[in-house]
């Protein structure tokens, strides 16, 4: 396997990775968090502006770890850093 | 693929490249000052108004409630900044029904610019509230060690806002770029559909998350009793 092969193969592999966890972890947090508003919005119905706020608040906070791990897959596959290195390497 | 809107360039001179993302942004300032300044040309103050006026007070009236729901007791002083800001985003989003436009917040110099200005309008207003000193102290609230975390979590928060909102506008124009490619017909205009309410949900959690910074840095003298000037939003 030459260089360019192994790097499409790491980059390849390690995008789905990172899409895999990255969407895994957040979502089972979203849920809870989600789960836990509703609770406290059946409990609590007077306080909805302020439950509903800070859970968008809370949840723009967990997604954007999601958001990190995809910005992070989609800089592996398209604008991959090392790719183009190797690929202006080969063109000289 | 194009990642962000700058790599398509319009019109380039030496290092001056007019890309999308520019001429995009030109456009957003140009339909909110010209549109705002069409509407409030001639406002009336008694029952019968015209329907862009009641527009725009809904927009504005729901802006200035929710930054006092935040925390701020004075939301007019924060409301050009703050306004601006919801404004500017949830503009570029909704402005993605018009074919051939790809939003200027989809690109990372866009969303770190705006973040930015998040980042010095924090000092700026703490300053302004409680003074140089109170502001500075407010770094070394609990302890004198919590100095340095203090001010990572400064600079977290600001790149945390900057990847955020271009990290979610982004996926949606190419999600909607790929998905044309598979399925070219109708299953886009559904992920549109979602894209604009992704849109509208960042543009106020920018916003919200921006005016909970500035009310951690305008309130921090009078919790002194908390032990960290967390962003807290109360009722």
């Amino acid at each position: 396997m030459d260089s360019m092969t192994s790097i499409a193969v790491a980059s390849i592999v390690c995008a789905g990775i990172t899409t895999a966890f990255g969407t895994m972890v957040p979502s089972l947090a979203e849920g809870r968090a989600v789960a836990t508003a509703l609770t406290s919005l059946a409990q609590q119905p007077d306080a909805s502006p302020t439950i509903t706020r800070t859970l968008f608040v809370g949840l723009a906070m967990i997604e954007s770890c999601a958001i990190y791990c995809f910005v992070v897959a989609m800089i592996l596959i398209f604008a991959n850093p090392f790719w183009n290195h190797f690929i202006e390497a080969a063109g000289k | 693929m194009p990642l962000t809107p700058d790599e398509m360039v319009f019109w380039g001179h030496g290092f001056v490249k007019l890309n999308a993302t520019i001429v995009f942004t030109w456009g957003i300032m140009l339909l909110l000052t010209v549109g705002s300044a069409l509407i409030t040309r001639k406002l009336s103050t008694d029952l019968k108004r015209a329907r862009w006026q009641n527009f725009l007070e809904i927009v504005v009236t729901g802006i200035v409630k929710q930054i006092e729901e935040v925390g701020l007791p004075q939301p007019a002083k924060y409301l050009a900044f703050l306004g601006t800001l919801f404004l500017f985003v949830a503009t570029a989003a909704l402005c993605t029904i018009l074919p051939g436009y790809s939003p200027p917040t989809g690109s990372l110099s866009t969303t770190a610019a705006l973040a930015l200005s998040v980042l010095v309008a924090v000092p700026f207003f703490g300053i302004k509230e409680q003074g140089i000193g109170g502001y500075l102290k407010s770094y070394i609230k609990p302890t004198f060690i919590m100095l340095p975390f203090n001010i990572i979590s400064e600079v977290s928060r600001t790149l945390a806002l900057a990847v955020r909102l271009f990290g979610n506008m982004m996926s949606g124009a190419m999600i909607i770029a790929i998905l044309l490619t598979i399925t070219p017909f109708l299953f886009p205009i559904v992920m549109t559909a979602l894209g604009l309410l992704t849109g509208m949900v960042q543009a106020y959690i920018f916003s919200i998350l921006a005016a909970v910074y500035v009310a951690a840095a305008v309130r921090t003298r009078k919790r002194s009793v908390e032990p960290e000037p967390k962003p807290a939003p109360s009722t």
